[in-house]
């Protein structure tokens, strides 16, 4: 009982510490002082409404954490699961990374898309990635299960209570079958045949609402799965870019595909940019009037320069 | 947002909640299962915070798991009711969570334990609760009788939450019963389609 009384993350203590063991509570201090600023700048600040934003909206004080608005989805089909995810990071409203990857690998049968601040969801996934391969070499080499990993997360996620934004689509198969759980930052879970998360989750459900039905083949699996997550990426301003997408079968294989779908390259359009012919001028358009060729003086240190002592034991 | 009902009969009980959990106005999980198990006859309906009460369940479940391997019988209810209370009271700041603890032992037969948000718990003749219970205290205090057979606390159940569902945004989707007894339990649903009032 008293695992639900304790709060992670004691007060930092002042007393001067000798030998640095144990914990390290600097940032306990800097997140104390970052808020004191926030606080006496212009009488406290108005947090928007989305709980996931960070306490932005003062003047540079607090560096917006890059977010994956994102639009992330998994399905059940009938030999196996198909998980699809963008791949736009945003820093607030400016694109920061347009080609990151949401599909994070947990176990060879087990995958896990995540939305939420994207340091969360990568590390969360990979702390529990990590759990679960001691968990195999400790039990014998038998094969992780969805729940295993869906139960870690879970339990990780609330006993932060929430702090670490971290929204999961968490898709395997094992030995009971094809599993697709949803994961809230809070900690708590649902599982379904099918589930879409992250800003752009309204507009991939309801391509799912429409075309899911039970036991599909892979290709009419993934091809929901790329119309769900284009719904997101041309309909939601927190998802962009292309679409990725895993299948996870029950035979044992798994495929990754980065760039499924690509409908937002750039390169044509960077392809048709003139730029000044300055920045490609051939050698030879400056004339050489003389050359002059000379040994480098080598400098620095070499075996020549080495001394040796004898060692005394 | 959500309703859950339990109403004991001889020999009995009778769980039943919605299924719908929301995220501000988004449906979350339209099909989710709010009856959770908590002992081979002792079952609990979650309201509040799907998080918190998730992690109550596992909890008990794993201190009911322990007591029965520790004593060598079956927990009783109330035993499993006031474990929960214990839990929700002790961690009331940090809580938001309303339970029924519910089921079926050899000393009480089937009885209902009302666990509301503050951490009270309470022995009741039946038990409501989620946003949706203020709608249907009415129809309840006005159709149940005590001793009831299962068929006719079952119907009343799914009736009830109907009704709820009806009135309340908060909950719907499908109404998921538990009917637990000395043999077993037998789990249920009813399509959102086909619930015995709507529109």
């Amino acid at each position: 009982m008293s695992e639900l009384t304790g709060s992670p993350g004691a007060a930092a203590s002042d007393d001067a510490i000798p030998a640095p063991s144990g914990f390290s509570f600097e940032n306990v201090h800097r997140n104390a002082m970052i808020d004191q600023m926030n606080n006496s700048s212009a009488g406290g600040v108005g947090v928007g409404a989305s709980a996931a934003a960070a306490a932005g909206s003062s003047p540079g004080y607090l560096p917006m954490a890059t977010k994956t608005g994102t639009t992330i989805v998994g399905l059940v089909y009938k030999d196996g699961v198909v998980l699809g995810a963008d791949t736009r990071a945003t820093g607030g409203s400016e694109v920061a990374d347009k080609n990151c990857e949401k599909i994070h690998y947990l176990a060879p049968n087990i995958y896990c898309c995540g939305a939420g601040t994207a340091a969360d969801t990568e590390k969360t996934t990979e702390i529990i990635s990590s759990q679960l391969e001691l968990l195999r070499m400790n039990m014998g080499g038998v094969q992780s299960r969805v729940v295993t990993a869906c139960t870690m997360l879970k339990r990780m996620l609330f006993r932060y209570q929430g702090h670490i934004s971290a929204a999961l689509v968490l898709g395997g198969v094992d030995a009971t079958g094809p599993h697709v759980f949803q994961i809230y930052p809070h900690g708590s879970t649902g599982k379904l045949p099918y589930t879409t998360m992250g800003s752009g989750s309204l507009a991939a459900m309801s391509v799912f609402e429409t075309g899911w039905t039970e036991g599909m083949s892979e290709a009419e699996g993934v091809e929901l799965v790329k119309r769900a997550i284009l719904a997101g990426v041309f309909n939601d301003l927190g998802s962009g870019s292309n679409v990725d997408t895993c299948v996870i079968r029950t035979d044992g294989t798994t495929t990754l595909n980065r760039g499924a779908v690509t409908p937002n390259d750039v390169k044509p359009l960077r392809d048709s940019i003139r730029r000044s012919d300055m920045l490609n001028m051939r050698p030879g358009t400056t004339a050489v009037l003389k050359s002059e060729f000379s040994a480098a003086k080598r400098g620095g240190v070499t075996l020549a320069d080495v001394t040796v002592t004898e060692m005394e034991t | 947002g959500t309703t859950i009902l339990a109403i004991p009969f001889p020999g009995g009980v009778v769980m039943g909640a919605d299924s719908r959990v929301s995220t501000g106005t988004y449906v979350a999980n339209r099909t989710s299962d709010k009856i959770a198990q908590l002992h081979d006859t002792i079952w609990c309906c979650r309201s509040g915070s799907a998080s918190d009460t998730q992690a109550l369940t596992d909890y008990v479940k794993h201190y009911l798991g322990q007591l029965a391997v520790e004593t060598g019988r079956s927990p009783t209810v109330k035993v499993a009711a006031h474990l929960m209370r214990k839990l929700c009271y002790e961690n009331k700041d940090n809580l938001l969570a309303g339970v029924i603890v519910g089921g079926w032992d050899a000393v009480d037969g089937g009885s209902v334990y009302n666990i509301p948000l503050g951490g009270s718990c309470i022995k009741m003749p039946f038990a409501v609760g989620g946003s949706g219970s203020t709608f249907i205290y009415g129809l309840l205090d006005s159709e149940f009788r005590p001793g009831m057979s299962r068929e006719e606390a079952h119907d009343l159940v799914k009736l009830a939450i109907s009704h709820a569902m009806a009135r309340d945004g908060s909950s719907g989707g499908i109404i998921r019963t538990v009917v637990v007894t000395e043999e077993g339990n037998a789990r249920e649903y009813v399509p959102g389609d086909q619930l015995p009032f709507g529109p």
